[in-house]
This record gives C-alpha cells, structure tokens and sequence, in this order.
C-alpha cells in the first residue's frame, strides 16, 4: 500500500501517455461488451421461453400453413392444456422502410396462452369486440407516435389490399427481453376479408407439465405424418432458436472481432508499459541502490499496469452498461432488451486481468533483473 | 530541403519492438475493417449477380418478394406471349414460369434443419437464368428429380448425386449439381415447375422471369404489362429486384463495420501518439541538430509524419495479408425476403485491400500529428542543452 503515492507519482509523469493509453483500454472493453452483448441478448430471446409451450408449425418449411382443423385434435391430445394459432401477415407500413411483425391471432386463446403480454382489461375486452381491432406494442406505439383509437393503414404483401386496422389497445411486455414492436390483430379479419379460406401459420399449445414435451411431440407429429400437412412439434425455446440460428454464425463473428480488439489493445498498453519502463532504466537502479527489493520494483511495475488497465476497463465496461440501459438501446427493433449482462462484465474484468499482466511482465521483470552497476553506467 | 527518408528508416529499426507493437495494433484493426466488409461484399455480389438486367421479374401487384407472390397459369402464358420478349431457336420465348418455396432439409453436419429455396422451374430457365450443370445432368420432365446448386452441397445432408431427398411427402433424386456465377442461386435446389406445383402450393406460379430481347425495351415491356387489365402484376428488372433485397443486410452489415473499426482506429491511434512522442522524445537533440543543420521546422514535421504513416502503412500492409486468407471462404446467412438460407463466400477485392491501407494511412496521419508539431515546434538552444 505504501507504494502507491510511487505508482500515482509515476502515472503523473506522463499524463498524456497514461491518459491515452486508459482511455484505450475503455474504447476496446466498451467495444468488447458491446459486442458480447449482441451474442447474450440473442439467446436471451430463447431463454426466455416458456419450458410449458410448444410451437407446431407445417414439417416443409415454416411458410406453410396447417388446417384449422388440426385445432380440435391437437386439443385432444392428452397433457395439452390450451391450443392458440396465428399467422404472419407480412404488411408494410408507410414507407416499409421500418419493419415490424404482425400477427393475426385469436383474440381468445392468444392472450391467456401469452401472459407476458400484457393488455390492461378493458383494451382487451375492445379488441375482443371489435373485428378490425389491433393491440400493438409499446414500443411500435411509441416508435410511430401512434395513440389507442387511431387508424393504421397496413399495405399487405402476402394478403394483397390495404388493411386498416384501429388501435384498441397497448401491449407491455412483462420481460424486457421480449420484443415490444409487435401488431396483433384478430384471425377472424383476416379470414373474412381474403377471397379463399386461410390456415393458421402455426400452432401453439400449452402442456399441464414441460415434462409432457418430448411425449407430446411424438403424438402430434405421429398422428399427421400421412395427412396433406405434416407436423413439425418442438418447444418454444427450439422455434425461437432456429430465428436465431437464421443470422448464421453470429457468436463466431462477434467473438472473432472481441478478439482481435483485445488483441489490438494488448498492443497498446504493452507498448505504452515498455516505453515507460525504458526511460526509467536509471531510477530503477537509484531505488535499488537505496534499498527497494527486486520483488518491490516488481511490483511496482505491475500495479502500474494493472492501475491503468483497470481503470480503462472500468470506464468502459460501466460505461457500456449504463449507456445502452439508459439509452434503451435495441438493435434497431432486431435486439429487444439489449443489456450488457454481469457475466459479460465479469469476462471483460477477467480480460483485463490478463492484459494487465501481460502487459506489464516483461517490463516488471526487466526491472526485477536490471543489475545496479550495468544500469547506472547509462545514467548521463 | 526535405529531410531523407532513409533517417526515419534507421530511427525505427532503433525501436524495433516498440515500432512492431504500433504497426500489429493498427495491422489487427485493418485486419478487421477488411474482414467485414468483405462480408458485406461477399453477401451483395451473391444476390447482385443473381440478377440480370436483360430479365424481367414478373411478380404479383404488392408483392414484396417472390414467397408472397402468386401467378396464375392463364397470367404467365400472356406475359410470355409478350412481342418484346427474346425466343429461342425454336422460336419459343424464354420465359421461366417458377414455383417458388421455402423448404426445411436436415443440415450435413450437427443435427436441425434449415430453410432452403426450393424452385421449380421449366427449360427455358437455364439459359434465361444462365445456369450450367456442373456434375449429373438436368432433371427430366415428369420425373421426381432435382438438381441442387453446389454452394449448398456440402452444407446439407442428402445431396450427393443418385441420393433421395424427401421432402414435401415425396423422395426426390438428385441427378445434378449446378453452379450459377457464384451468385445465390447456387443456394437452391431446382426440379420442374410442373411437379412442385401440385406438391407445394397448387395451381399458381409465383413469378415468371422473361429475357428481353433489347433490355432497353423495359419501360414499355413494363407499361404493357402493368396496364393490362387482364393482370394483376408489376415488373422489375431482375437486377434491380435481387439488388433490393441485399440492401438491407449489407447496410446492416456495413455500418456496423463502420462503427466497430473507427472505434477500434481511435485505440489504435492512441496507440500511434504514445509511441510517436516517445520517438520525438528520445530523438530531442537529434531534432534540435536536425533544426541547426538548416532544415526547416516544416521539414522536421513532414518527417515525422511520414515516419508515422510508413509505420501504419506497414501495419495495414500486414493487415491486408493477415485477412486475405478468409477469401473464398464460405460462410452463410437468412435472407430475410426469401426467408432462406443465401451461401455466399467472403470477397477480398483489390479495392478493399486498398481502402484498407488508406484507413492505416489516416490512421498514421492522425496519431502522428500533434508529435510531429511538437518536434517541429522544438526550441533549438533548449533541446541542446
């Protein structure tokens, strides 16, 4: 503890140096928890599914529809509780530069299948009554400046036609890992207005247990593998999952780049080390000459490099955090509740832990080794 | 009088380590700001070269892509019979009526599935779509065959020539592999439109591509067939309709290169202004015998930011060579309009490697600045004291 005046002392001489070299090691953590952030926010959207509900959607691919029929029957199989379904609808708004998913769903089933949207009572008791009733998201509401009761005019690309809907009501996701720029709307509306009957895209169906899954998955697709539409049954946390893997090789990209971002800064402070430590070859041999130990100078060497890499780090891990939490941050819709998570933070301390030492050994033990006579002979 | 580059070249083999540290720094962020643009590229020139600007894409009024798209048989046939459209030798016209859908096939490695275009098609669409059989030969008419474009391959299971893929209730046999100029067509499994119709979405086609004979005839080709009151369609150059629908990933992808390298850059100068004052530092009375000899403090500047951007040039340099060797390599993606897996391989270009040491270049300028003005600013008698 006594050596720290010395190490400030040291920092001090070249402030500049110092500053940059801080203010490095906070630009490459920032840049590290940004990135790891990406990655963790992704699988948030999988881990965040319920254990209790299952997603059937068409075996050929998910653009394929399932009949309405299925409805019954799925409700038949023992262990499923509810049965819910939906469809895409694919609809452009104004300029259908932002986009945003909309769902046509069953205004019964969909809302006691999802208790994580949450409507307040009487908006949804409107949108129950009223065809062409849509419930948006927060976030979507306040994206558009859009207000309940106002009419949005939607250009369908899969269903053709304007389609204007009235908003009844606003959705609040309980968790902020789900996304809150969705449009709902009755499946009835759909159905009614398009000229050939409609199927659902998917179905969703809640188990008694999440233990019932693999059980229940076997029965369902068994019992339409010979129908026009064969069933593919999986939990919710392998649908979201597969949107997931859509991206392609995300996690190898963004830790490719943590990386070599790492890398690069290593550079940076382990040079800024060298540096210092070879303008100090002199001092170094006067402290021994008065009495510090090898083992003291190399200590101080080493909490100098771990001063600097820490502090950067610190700037730029907390900085992260409370830019993207306050900011509300999301990807521009496609990351709902982009957060930089402890565990991020921990990695990014564990990081600097090894930057700083390996920035600073080869200097610490340059001036552990540095023999008094030789070193004092280059003192002018 | 300029100062000789060859006295930047001996001061920096006195700090070789010191001098490395900065170049391989600025050499990583190079090395990064390559990589992802070649993404980028590697993504857009997939889809860009899927389109030719002699076709015309034919879809239905509203249709943002050709999964949302629906033509009927009695539409294609008066779009075909269009007088702008090319014939071939035997006088028909080249005009490929498609089916298009998204199927699930098992992956090679690892276990799941993925969406994978299947497109049926007629003939006419291999020399419309400029398409050549590499391995096996075509599928035959009324037969369940098909041909599978070579990026997916070796991505997918049951994809060897004389293997059965099933999908859509039916085995399919794989005759052939088809290579399409490295654009993303060559992420598609093709068969005839007349046997994926009945099995995927009954009777509708999706799109028809056309081949004008004179590509300057799309204005009117466009007019006609828009205006015609038979049809519910609009037409896109085929170009133009493959290029919308990179853009959004390669903007996305873009500017998120953009962002994490000028971030990683403002490290890497700091880094360069660091040893770039330690340089000058430790080169005082040099400088200050530099400044008596006669050479003006201009040239005292130009020199050390020369020094500063030959060190970031090398770095770049290095940059380049250290991210060269992700070219070609296939990695892939979902696009999004056609809710499909695209395969596409990174694409390092002369361009980019270019623009790739002009960023070191800057890079070098801008940390070597505010030292070279120090050096330059130095007071003759008290540097030589």
């Amino acid at each position: 503890m006594k050596l720290i005046p010395l190490v400030l002392a040291n920092l001090r001489r070249h402030r500049l140096r110092t500053l940059l070299t801080t203010l490095g090691v906070s630009l490459a953590m920032f840049l590290f928890a940004s990135l790891r952030s990406v990655v963790t926010t992704l699988n948030a959207g999988t881990e965040i599914a319920s254990a209790s509900r299952m997603v059937v959607q068409n075996a050929n691919a998910i653009v394929f529809t399932l009949p309405m029929s299925y409805r019954a029957r799925l409700a038949a199989v023992p262990g499923v509780t509810e049965v819910s379904w939906a469809n895409w609808f694919g609809g452009q708004y104004g300029d259908g530069r932002v986009f945003f998913g909309q769902f046509a769903v069953d205004p019964e089933s969909y809302f006691t299948m999802y208790p994580e949207i949450q409507v307040p009572p009487d908006q949804l008791d409107a949108f129950k009554h009223e065809r062409t009733a849509a419930i948006v998201g927060k976030g979507l509401m306040d994206l558009f400046g859009w207000h309940v009761g106002q009419n949005v005019t939607l250009r369908g690309t899969i269903f053709p036609g304007d389609w204007v809907f009235t908003i009844r009501g606003v959705y609040t996701p309980s968790n902020k890992a789900l996304d809150d720029r969705s449009f709902l709307f009755q499946y009835a509306y759909l159905d009614e207005r398009t000229e050939h009957r409609i199927e659902p895209g998917w179905y969703t169906l809640k188990l008694s247990d999440p233990a019932l899954a693999p059980q229940v998955a076997h029965t369902v697709d068994d019992m339409f593998r010979n129908s026009s539409a064969a069933t593919k049954t999986g939990t919710e946390k392998a649908f979201n999952q597969s949107f997931v893997t859509m991206w392609g090789n995300v996690q190898f990209l963004m830790n490719s780049i943590g990386m070599a971002v790492v890398f690069a800064i290593l550079m940076v402070t382990g040079n800024a080390m060298m540096m210092t430590a070879r303008e100090r070859t002199g001092e170094v041999a006067v402290l021994k000459t008065i009495g510090f130990t090898d083992r003291t100078l190399f200590v101080l060497v080493m909490m100098e490099a771990g001063l600097v890499t820490f502090t950067g780090a610190f700037i730029g891990l907390m900085g992260a955090k409370a830019l993207y939490s306050s900011s509300g941050f999301n990807g521009f819709g496609f990351l709902p509740g982009f957060d930089v998570t402890t565990a991020t933070l921990a990695i990014g301390f564990g990081i600097t832990l090894v930057l700083a030492l390996a920035s600073g050994l080869v200097p610490a033990l340059r001036a552990y080794r540095l023999p008094i006579v030789q070193a004092l002979r280059h003192v002018e | 009088m300029k100062i000789p580059l060859v006295y930047n070249v001996r001061s920096i083999r006195q700090r070789p380590v010191s001098t490395a540290m900065t170049g391989l720094g600025i050499a990583l962020v190079v090395a990064v700001f390559v990589a992802m643009l070649a993404l980028a590229n590697g993504f857009r020139a997939a889809l860009v070269r899927s389109g030719s600007p002699d076709n015309v894409m034919v879809l239905r009024r509203g249709a943002d892509s050709e999964l949302s798209s629906g033509i009927s048989r009695e539409s294609a046939r008066l779009i075909a019979a269009d007088p702008r459209v090319a014939v071939d030798a035997q006088n028909r016209p080249l005009a490929s009526p498609e089916v298009f859908v998204v199927i699930n096939i098992p992956r090679a490695v690892g276990e799941g599935v993925n969406n994978v275009v299947a497109r049926g098609v007629n003939e006419q669409a291999f020399p419309v779509r400029n398409i050549h059989i590499t391995e096996g030969r075509t599928f035959r008419s009324g037969q369940s065959e098909i041909i599978i474009g070579e990026k997916i391959v070796p991505r997918f299971a049951h994809t060897a020539l004389g293997d059965t893929l099933r999908f859509a209730n039916r085995g399919w046999v794989v005759v052939g592999h088809f290579s399409a100029g490295g654009s993303a067509l060559e992420s598609e499994i093709w068969g005839e439109n007349e046997q994926f119709m009945p099995v995927f979405r009954g009777e509708v086609f999706q799109s028809v591509i056309v081949r004008l004979k004179d590509r300057a005839s799309f204005p009117e080709i466009k007019r006609t067939l828009e205006g015609d009151q038979r049809l519910t369609v609009q037409a896109q150059r085929e170009s133009d309709f493959y290029r919308g629908q990179s853009t959004l990933l390669t903007n996305i992808l873009t500017s998120l290169a953009i962002m994490i390298t000028s971030i990683m850059a403002i490290g890497a100068i700091f880094g360069a202004v660091n040893t770039m004052y330690a340089a000058v530092s430790s080169r005082t009375s040099e400088i200050a015998v530099l400044l008596t000899l006669g050479f003006a403090p201009r040239s005292v500047m130009a020199s050390f930011l020369v020094e500063s951007a030959v060190i970031a040039l090398l770095g770049g340099i290095a940059g380049g060579l250290l991210a060269l060797p992700i070219n070609g390599i296939v990695t892939s993606t979902t696009n999004w309009n056609s809710f499909s897996e695209v395969a596409f391989s990174f694409r390092v270009t002369p361009g980019l490697l270019l623009s790739g040491a002009i960023f070191a270049v800057v890079m070098g300028l801008v940390g070597g600045f505010f030292p070279a003005w120090r050096a330059a600013r130095l007071q003759v008698v008290q540097a030589l004291r």
